[in-house]
């Protein structure tokens, strides 16, 4: 009997979910072994072209990382999946859209001109900008266009399944990797991560208290971090409660805060209003100038509370009706 | 009686609200409003809780999403909750959230906390008035392209760029 035949690709995505892939290290021996990898551009010399010459679910599986954003990774995807049985949505940026996801606060035509004129670092006096096609000595040269919205690789094709994590940790890749090929797989749509909490495989969480009072909302750069306690008891915005388990609380065990890599667990239907309502029921205060001052201590409340996850959210991005609304 | 009319309004305009009441007071109160004829807009539809404190920013952010222009919560005076801290809460979770409506886009009067106990039916009336007229001046709430879904305006607006490419001389 063959090999099943497996494919990783890349959408807007940084390179560390290709890393973790590599990070498998000798983890990956096996699976290499039982698998035949026929498309993996970072690493292998495969083109689009060998992949449009595979008949349909040619592959048992695809794993693709990075969101939505280009006309070409929306055509990637499609391809894709019409030639793989399951196709895997693998890290923070597929599953949710991820930190290429926080772009939605800004309109296309604002992050061109941003990136293309406006910026410091650009000198470009004639505001040339890329174009979809270029004549060039009577040859067209063509780029892919650039959608107005960041998506989810759910929002382009239908999903099997998700790989959560920015990257997805180690465990849980040979753990899903292991499952597809012996055919054990869950329902359809699963998220291949235990559906707890976070704070619940943390080793802090005995010194979590029942009921958290937060007088002071820091930044991580503004205290010595105690290696102990519970980050959150500190006044850090942990969102631990609000984060699907799996990681083995990798940040809090590197002192840092989580932020909500692995995303929500099935019950909530919004990651950032869930974390949002968490944070803000444990700050003290009985007027509302005191509450309101201690809030304002928390900067940038949608980088915190949708870190990785805008383009999944009930609002999805910025909205456009209210031009007052602050900038 | 409400009567006020403005741009929006004559534009056919009218908002639409979605009002989180806690049972053991503003509920009573909107009911009293009724029975005694304080007739108030008839732009909002009101969801029943047991207190205020067991509203969830994802009830509000869904009712965003379904095409609410305006979200109301009324919830006991401060001393008054039935669950002691309750309405604490409320006003801890909706002043974070109005903050980071606004960074999205969406004007802070579109989410509007009111104390109101179970005898100020005239309150009921005023403040729901009130926030139709603030809601109609606004106009409707436009949420970022694909929130339902299809991401057509977001992909209809991605048409190749040479519209982009006016040299400043
Ligand atoms: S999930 Fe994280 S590691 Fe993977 S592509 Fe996105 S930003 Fe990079
Ligand atoms: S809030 Fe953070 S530090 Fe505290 S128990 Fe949860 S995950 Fe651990
Ligand atoms: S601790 Fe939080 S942010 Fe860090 S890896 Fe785990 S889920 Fe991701
Ligand atoms: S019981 Fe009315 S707000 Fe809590």
């Amino acid at each position: 009997m063959s090999k099943p035949k497996i494919g990783f690709y890349w959408c807007a995505s940084c390179g560390g979910c290709e890393e973790a892939v590599v990070d498998l290290a000798e983890d990956i021996l096996p699976v290499v072994e039982a698998v035949d990898i026929v498309f993996w551009p970072v690493a292998l010399d495969f083109k689009r072209a060998d992949v449009e010459a595979m008949p349909d679910n040619e592959m048992a599986v695809c794993f693709i990382n990075g969101a939505i954003r280009t006309s070409e990774q929306e055509e990637m995807a499609q391809l894709l999946r019409a030639k793989s049985q399951l196709i895997v949505a693998f890290g923070s940026c597929s599953h949710m859209g991820g930190i290429p996801g926080l772009a939605n606060q800004f309109v296309r035509t604002d992050i061109l001109d941003r990136v293309y004129y406006d910026s410091q670092m650009v000198v470009n006096p004639d505001n040339i900008r890329p174009q979809e096609a270029t004549a060039v000595n009577g040859d067209s040269l063509s780029l892919p266009s650039f959608d107005g919205a960041v998506r989810t690789l759910d929002q382009t094709v239908d999903v099997d399944y998700y790989l959560p994590g920015c990257s997805p940790p180690v465990a849980l890749i040979v753990q899903a990797v292991t499952a597809i090929l012996e055919g054990k797989l869950p329902d359809k749509g699963t998220v291949l991560a235990p559906d707890i909490a976070l704070c619940d495989e943390c080793s802090r969480k005995e010194s979590k208290p029942d009921e958290l009072s937060i007088n002071k909302i820091r930044r991580p750069f503004e205290i010595e971090i105690n290696q102990e306690d519970c980050l959150l008891a500190q006044g850090l915005p942990c969102l631990g409660a609000a984060t699907r388990s799996g990681c083995g609380a990798a940040c809090i065990e590197g002192n840092m805060p989580c932020t909500g890599c692995m995303g929500p667990t099935s019950r909530v239907s919004d990651f950032g209003a869930k974390a949002l309502s968490g944070l803000a029921s444990t700050i003290t205060g009985e007027e509302e100038h005191d509450i309101a001052r201690r809030l304002e201590q928390l900067v940038d409340p949608v980088g915190t509370f949708y870190r990785y996850s805008l383009p999944m959210s009930l609002l999805k991005g910025r909205a456009i009706s209210d031009k007052g609304a602050k900038a | 009686m409400y009567s006020g009319t403005t741009d929006s309004e004559a534009d056919g305009f009218s908002p639409r609200i979605v009002a989180f009441f806690c049972n053991w007071c503003t509920y009573t109160a909107a009911d009293l409003a009724g029975t005694s004829r304080k007739t108030y807009a008839p732009n909002v539809r009101v969801v029943r809780l047991m207190c205020s404190g067991r509203i969830d920013p994802q009830f509000i952010l869904k009712a965003f999403n379904q095409g609410a222009d305006g979200v109301l919560i009324g919830g006991c005076h401060p001393g008054d909750c039935h669950y002691k801290e309750g309405n604490f809460k409320a006003l801890k979770r909706s002043m974070l959230l109005q903050r980071m409506l606004e960074d999205l886009g969406i004007d802070g009067k579109r989410l509007r906390l009111e104390w109101i106990s179970a005898s100020e039916g005239e309150k009921v009336q005023r403040v729901i008035n009130n926030m139709v007229s603030d809601l109609t001046q606004l106009g409707p709430l436009t949420l970022f392209p694909g929130t339902d879904g299809s991401f057509e305006g977001a992909l209809q607006e991605a048409s190749p760029m040479e519209h982009q490419m006016e040299v400043e001389q």
